[in-house]
C-alpha cells in the first residue's frame, strides 16, 4: 500500500494527508472487491470499527450497528466469507467512492480524516444508495505501514431504518 | 376480495384462506387483504406502542405506530401515558416529527394550533377568525385507549375492547419472567435497530416462533460463538417446546434452563461472562448480586410472541410494523437494567449488536430469508403455506421434555393464524 512512501520518509513520523488518502482509497478498493482477509491486517490491535446508530454519543455505551474490536472483525470476516450466510452469499455488489477529506486532528503519531462515502449496492434487481459521513484515525505501525486505529461510518440515515447489509461499509 | 381464488373458486370469506394446518399464499401478496388487515386487526386489538422507559418522566414523548396510523406516546404531569394520533385537527399536519424527546406542548407548525400532552387543544392563533360557537374542546388530538402491563404499553382504537390483562391472558406469566432481565433494577430500553425487508408482515410474525430455521439460517452466528455458548444456542436439542397461549399469542422455549432467571444462580458462571463477573466483583457487588446480574445479562431462553406486533424475544423486544403488503419495518429494541451497573449494560449492548440489526450476525440472514419467501410467493397462486409441522401438546400444555409440541413445531404460527382468522372472518 503506502509502504514505499513510508520507507522514503521517517518511519516514525505521523502519516501525511496524501499518504492517508492513498491508504483510505486502497482500503475502499479492498472492500469493494470483498478482499476481506488483507483488510483485517490494516488494523491496530486496539482498533475499533464502528457503524453508529446515533450521532454525537459515547459509542461504547450506546447501541451501534457495528462496534467491532479485532476479535469481532475476524469473526465478521469469517462469517461474510463462509458461504453459509444467506445475506452475503451470493454477496451484493458494491461500488464506493470516498472523498471530501479534511484533517480533523493530527499529532506525532496519527492523522484523523473526515470524509464522505458514496456507496451503491446492487442485489436481486435492487439498487440501493448508502451515503455516509466517515472518519478515520490512521497511525503508522511499527514497520512503517499505515494502520487504521478507528473507522466510524455514520450512514446518512443511521437512526432510521436500513435494509440488511451483507458486506463491510 | 374479488381477486382471490382457491382452486379456481372465488373466495367469499377471508376465513377460507386459513385452515388448521396451512395458510393461503394470497395472505402474503394481496393488497386488498393488507388494507383489510389494517382495519380489522390493527384497529381492533391491543397494539404495542412503547416501553414505559421510553417515556420515563413527565412531559417526555416518543412517536410510534398503531398499524398504519402514526401516533405520539406521551406522559403527562401526573405520570399518565397518552397515545395520540399524530395529526392536527385543523388541516391534518403532523404535529411531531421527532423520534423522542421532552415537550410540555405540541405546536402544529402549519398554523400554530397548540396541544397539551394529553391531547387537549390549548390555543389557536388569531382565534377571532372563528365563529362564536367554535369550541377548542371539540378538537383535541384523537386519543386512543391505553393500558400497560409490566412496562409494556399498548394502545387500541377499540374503546370497548377487553382489558389488556385479559387480552394477554396466559402470556402475562411469560412477560413477568422476561422482565427478570432487569435483575431487580427494572428494565430500560437502551437503543433501537431498525430495518426493513421487502415482504409481508406475517412472514416476520411467523419467524419469531420458528426454531426450525435457527441452526440453518444462523449457522454463521453459531460458528462465531465459543463452544460453551454454541451449546447453549443448540435450540433444537434441549427439550424445548412451543405453547399456544390463546388470542394469537405463543411462547417458544428454546433454552429451558433460561426460563426463570432467578433459578440456578449457583451454577458456574459461563466463561464468556468471566470478565464481566470479575469487573462487577471489583466494583464491590457481592457474589449473589454478581451472579444475579450476570445471569440477567445473558437474557432468557424463550420467545414470547404477542399478536399482532411485538415479541419479547430472548433478550430484546422485536416490534413489527406493516408498511405495505410487501414491505415491513422491524425494530429490535435493546434492553438493559435501569440504573444497573454500566459494565452489565455495556455487555448487553455488545451481545445485542452481535446478533441483531442490519449488520448483525443473525438479522441480515433472517431478513434475506423473509425476502426470499416474498419473492418465492410470486409463483404458485393456488399454493398454500404449510404450517403443519409438529403436533400440539395435549390440552395445549407442554412441559419440558414433553414429547409433543416440540420446539420446532409450527404451533405458534398456527396460533397466530387462528387469531388472524377470527379477526378477519366476515
Ligand atoms: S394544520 Fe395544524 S394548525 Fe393548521
Ligand atoms: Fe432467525
Amino acid at each position: 500500500m503506502s509502504t514505499d512512501i513510508a520507507e522514503k520518509s521517517e518511519v516514525t513520523s505521523a502519516p501525511t494527508f496524501e499518504e492517508a488518502i492513498a491508504f483510505v482509497w486502497a482500503e475502499a478498493d479492498l472492500l469493494d472487491r470483498l478482499d476481506y482477509r488483507p483488510w483485517l491486517k490494516l488494523w491496530t490491535d486496539s482498533g475499533k470499527y464502528i457503524v453508529p446508530v446515533e450521532r454525537d454519543v459515547d459509542y461504547v455505551d450506546a447501541l451501534n450497528i457495528v462496534y467491532d474490536d479485532q476479535e469481532m472483525r475476524e469473526a465478521r470476516v469469517k462469517r461474510l466469507l463462509s458461504g453459509f450466510s444467506m445475506s452475503s452469499a451470493p454477496p451484493a455488489r458494491t461500488v464506493r467512492t470516498v472523498s471530501r477529506f479534511v484533517v480533523t486532528e493530527q499529532d506525532e503519531r496519527s492523522i484523523t480524516l473526515r470524509g464522505a462515502q458514496m456507496l451503491a449496492e446492487y442485489k436481486y434487481q435492487h439498487m440501493r444508495f448508502l451515503p455516509a459521513d466517515i472518519s478515520y484515525r490512521i497511525v503508522r505501525g511499527p514497520d512503517g505501514n499505515l494502520l487504521l486505529d478507528e473507522k466510524i461510518v455514520t450512514l446518512i440515515n443511521a437512526e432510521d431504518f436500513q435494509f440488511g447489509i451483507g458486506y463491510l461499509l | 376480495m374479488e381477486t382471490t381464488t382457491i382452486d379456481g373458486a372465488v373466495v367469499s370469506d377471508y376465513a377460507d384462506l386459513v385452515r388448521d394446518d396451512r395458510g393461503h399464499t394470497s395472505l402474503y401478496k394481496d393488497a386488498k387483504i393488507f388494507d383489510e388487515e389494517m382495519q380489522r386487526i390493527f384497529r381492533n386489538t391491543w397494539v404495542w406502542v412503547a416501553h414505559a422507559s421510553d417515556v420515563p418522566t413527565k412531559n417526555t414523548f416518543k412517536t410510534s405506530w398503531v398499524g398504519d396510523q402514526p401516533v405520539i406516546v406521551t406522559r403527562d404531569k401526573a405520570g399518565q401515558v397518552h397515545v395520540l394520533l399524530n395529526r392536527c385537527r385543523h388541516r391534518a399536519a403532523s404535529v411531531c416529527e421527532k423520534k423522542k424527546g421532552k415537550a410540555s406542548v405540541f405546536v402544529c407548525p402549519y398554523h400554530g394550533w397548540s396541544y397539551d400532552v394529553d391531547g387537549k387543544l390549548r390555543k389557536v392563533p388569531h382565534a377571532k377568525g372563528y365563529e362564536e360557537g367554535f369550541d377548542t374542546a371539540d378538537y383535541p388530538l384523537v386519543s386512543l385507549r391505553v393500558e400497560e402491563y409490566n412496562g409494556l404499553i399498548f394502545a387500541t382504537f377499540k374503546q370497548d375492547i377487553e382489558p389488556l390483562e385479559e387480552f394477554l391472558g396466559a402470556a402475562r406469566k411469560w412477560i413477568d419472567l422476561f422482565m427478570k432481565q432487569g435483575a431487580g433494577f427494572g428494565v430500560k430500553t437502551l437503543g433501537e435497530h431498525k430495518f426493513r425487508f421487502p415482504g409481508n408482515w406475517k412472514i416476520q410474525l411467523e419467524n419469531t416462533t420458528d426454531a426450525y430455521h435457527f441452526p440453518i439460517v444462523h449457522k454463521t452466528f453459531l460458528d462465531s460463538l465459543d463452544e460453551e455458548t454454541e451449546n447453549v444456542f443448540d435450540v433444537l436439542g434441549q427439550g424445548g417446546w412451543v405453547e399456544d397461549l390463546g388470542n394469537g399469542h405463543s411462547v417458544m422455549v428454546m433454552i429451558p434452563d433460561l426460563i426463570d432467571l432467578d433459578d440456578n444462580l449457583d451454577a458456574p458462571i459461563p466463561d464468556r461472562f468471566a470478565d464481566l463477573a470479575r469487573e462487577l466483583a471489583e466494583e464491590g457487588h457481592c457474589d449473589a448480586d454478581v451472579r444475579r446480574i450476570v445471569r440477567a445479562v445473558g437474557g432468557t431462553g424463550f420467545n414470547l410472541n404477542l399478536f399482532p406486533n411485538v415479541a419479547c424475544s430472548m433478550a430484546f423486544f422485536r416490534v413489527l410494523r406493516p408498511v405495505s403488503v410487501d414491505e415491513t419495518e422491524i425494530t429490535h429494541v435493546a434492553i438493559g437494567m435501569d440504573g444497573g451497573p454500566v459494565a452489565g449494560n455495556r455487555a448487553r449492548l455488545r451481545l445485542h449488536e452481535h446478533f441483531q440489526g442490519p449488520m448483525g450476525f443473525g438479522t441480515p440472514d433472517d431478513a434475506e430469508g423473509w425476502e426470499r419467501v416474498q419473492r418465492g410467493a410470486q409463483a404458485g397462486d393456488d399454493l398454500w403455506i404449510l404450517l403443519n409441522r409438529g403436533v400440539d401438546a395435549p390440552e395445549g400444555v407442554a412441559e419440558p421434555g414433553h414429547n409433543a409440541g416440540d420446539v420446532s413445531a409450527e404451533t405458534g404460527m398456527r396460533a397466530a393464524y387462528q387469531m388472524w382468522k377470527r379477526m378477519m372472518a366476515a
